[in-house]
């Protein structure tokens, strides 16, 4: 008995030390990569890094170019793919008819947010750059951003509409209100948070997006004059640029500089997930 | 004056026949309670009434419907006018997460009322008229799921009278209530049908006699027997009746 029981105290506490050592591995590991991006890339982060025009004839380092291409890709993304997803979403669940047809375009959907995005990179070139002879260009990158994500932004806006109760849908139809008044005044109302977290999330994807964008948006690092021309011009993103820098030009020092924004970026942008996802909730 | 009839009313879910050749003519200003054991198609007849049943998907009604001698399934009937004079109250009490307030004015508002006086005034009138003014007046703008299981289901009744319905029809709207909430609702259904057509899905026994004028006996789709509660209580035509008013299945 006594035996038992010291047996059983020894075997405890060794695998609260086994769990604790693991959750101590983990934390260290996401320290260190912080650390050591932060450490690298921060001293090394300028005020005219971030505010000129790279020229390599008169040797300045700057990612404004790749900044601006960067809000243009998640703008472009967005403002095409949060209507077109949305809008599916909305006709999936709310009015297809077909419900045979409404799940296999579900499937569909959760099948293509697991593919590897360097495909979206490829099929976005061969069509984009070189069947409708776009080149590298940030429109292409943005098309081919806006099939990434469309997925996902339909699953996620689905999911919440579907978390509101049939309830409400019988109530409003009840009193005699057109579908799409129902789904403006009740559904989406009560959807919404989901809907926002889910872009907010998009967001960080295509923030953090590189392979395919490097196969379609191109590199360059050159401030457009107009909106036009930097729609159809290659334009690296911040992503791109890490990798052109520590790959291609061997300046590591830019990379890490590079790492570190997007490591704030990163986490502003999943603290405002969470953030507005609770907010909306409360409301 | 009938007010609502229906003529060889088959509705299939799929290839499961759910109402089998239902005739039936619902008096005008009268409570109709349509009682029978649990699956035998008193919802789907009720939901037949105000097409409520097209939001089923695979299902399928034949026969004759008519709602003031229209035929509410005729091809171009327009669904939101007919559920605007055939409201629909639930079982579970189903507010809006949205106030009182703007609970009660939802349905006026679809139909196009947009003055703030004149919604005032309905929002007023519609909670006096569900008896539960008193209880809410003073917090119009909280939320509608702050209040208990009975007063939402008031509210509910409140939010259906708003739009000005004709017929009212309500699917065990007190099972899930506490017997107090029960008895006032049943009070004020006995109230409300001096203006409206109530027609009730029961379970309860006590209540179809204590409420209603007209009965309605439904037994695996069919409609058994129809007619005055007094005396379908008292003198049932149909032996299946009997058992059924006397406990002896259901
Ligand atoms: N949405 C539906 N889809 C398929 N079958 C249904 C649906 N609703 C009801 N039924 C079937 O129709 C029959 C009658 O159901 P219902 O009208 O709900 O009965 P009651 O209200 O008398 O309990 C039952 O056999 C039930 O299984
Ligand atoms: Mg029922």
């Amino acid at each position: 008995m006594e035996q038992l029981s010291l047996h059983r105290r020894m075997y405890d506490r060794g695998l609260r030390l086994l769990l604790r050592l693991a959750a101590a591995l983990v934390c260290a590991l996401l320290a260190g990569l912080i650390g050591v991006i932060f450490l690298q890339g921060l001293p090394n982060l300028t005020w005219a890094m971030l505010t000129s025009e790279p020229s390599v004839i008169r040797n300045i380092t700057g990612i404004l170019p790749n900044i601006l291409n960067t809000v243009a890709l998640v703008a472009g993304t967005l403002l095409i793919a949060l209507p077109l997803g949305v809008g599916a979403a909305i006709y999936l669940t709310e009015y297809a008819a077909s419900h045979r047809l409404a799940a296999v375009i579900e499937f569909a959907a959760e099948t293509l947010t697991g593919i590897p995005s360097i495909l979206y990179g490829l099929v976005g070139m061969l069509f984009f750059c070189q069947k409708l002879g776009w080149g590298s260009s940030i429109r292409a990158g943005i098309l081919t951003l806006v099939i990434m994500i469309l997925p996902t932004i339909v699953r996620t806006t689905q999911e919440s509409l579907k978390t509101v109760p049939q309830s409400y849908r019988e109530a409003a139809l009840g009193l005699g209100s057109g579908k799409w008044r129902m789904i403006r005044t009740l559904v989406l109302p009560a959807s919404v948070d989901g809907i926002v977290t889910g872009c907010i999330l998009a967001v960080g994807r295509i923030v953090g997006e590189s392979a395919a964008l490097l196969y379609t948006a191109g590199s360059a690092a050159v401030l457009a004059r107009s909106l036009g021309e930097l729609l159809t011009t290659s334009g690296g993103s911040l992503t791109v640029a890490l990798y052109m820098y520590s790959m291609e030009r061997g300046k590591i020092e830019v990379g890490f500089a590079i790492a570190s924004i997007l490591m704030v970026l990163t986490l502003l942008i999943d603290l405002s997930a969470k953030l507005v996802g609770r907010k909306l909730r409360r409301n | 004056m009938d007010i609502l009839s229906t003529r060889g009313l088959d509705l299939w879910y799929g290839d499961n026949q759910a109402l089998k050749h239902i005739d039936m003519d619902i008096p005008e200003r009268q409570v109709t309670a349509l009682i029978g054991p649990s699956g035998c198609g008193k919802s789907t007849f009720l939901k037949t009434l105000n097409r409520m049943n097209d939001l089923v998907p695979a299902v399928r009604v034949e026969g004759l419907v008519t709602y003031r001698e229209r035929d509410i399934y005729a091809p171009g009937t327009d669904v939101t006018w007919l559920r605007r004079q055939v409201g629909m109250v639930f079982q579970k009490p189903n507010p809006f997460p949205m106030s009182i307030y703007d609970n009660i004015a939802y349905g006026p508002r679809i139909h196009g009322v947009r003055s703030k006086a004149r919604l005032d005034d309905i929002v007023e009138r519609s909670l006096k008229g569900a008896a539960i003014w008193d209880e809410v007046k003073d917090r119009l703008k909280k939320s509608a799921l702050s209040l208990s299981g009975g007063q939402q289901q008031r509210l509910c009744i409140a939010r259906a009278l708003a739009v000005e319905p004709d017929v009212l029809l309500m699917d065990e709207a007190t099972s899930a209530l506490d017997p107090i909430s029960t008895s006032k609702i049943e009070d004020l259904i006995t109230e409300l049908k001096e203006h409206y057509t109530i027609i009730i899905v029961t379970h309860n026994m006590q209540q179809a006699t204590r409420i209603s004028d007209t009965c309605a006996f439904f037994l695996l789709g069919e409609l058994i027997e129809f007619g005055q509660t007094t005396q379908m209580f008292s003198m049932p035509r149909d032996k299946r009746t009997e058992d059924y008013i006397t406990g002896r299945f259901g």
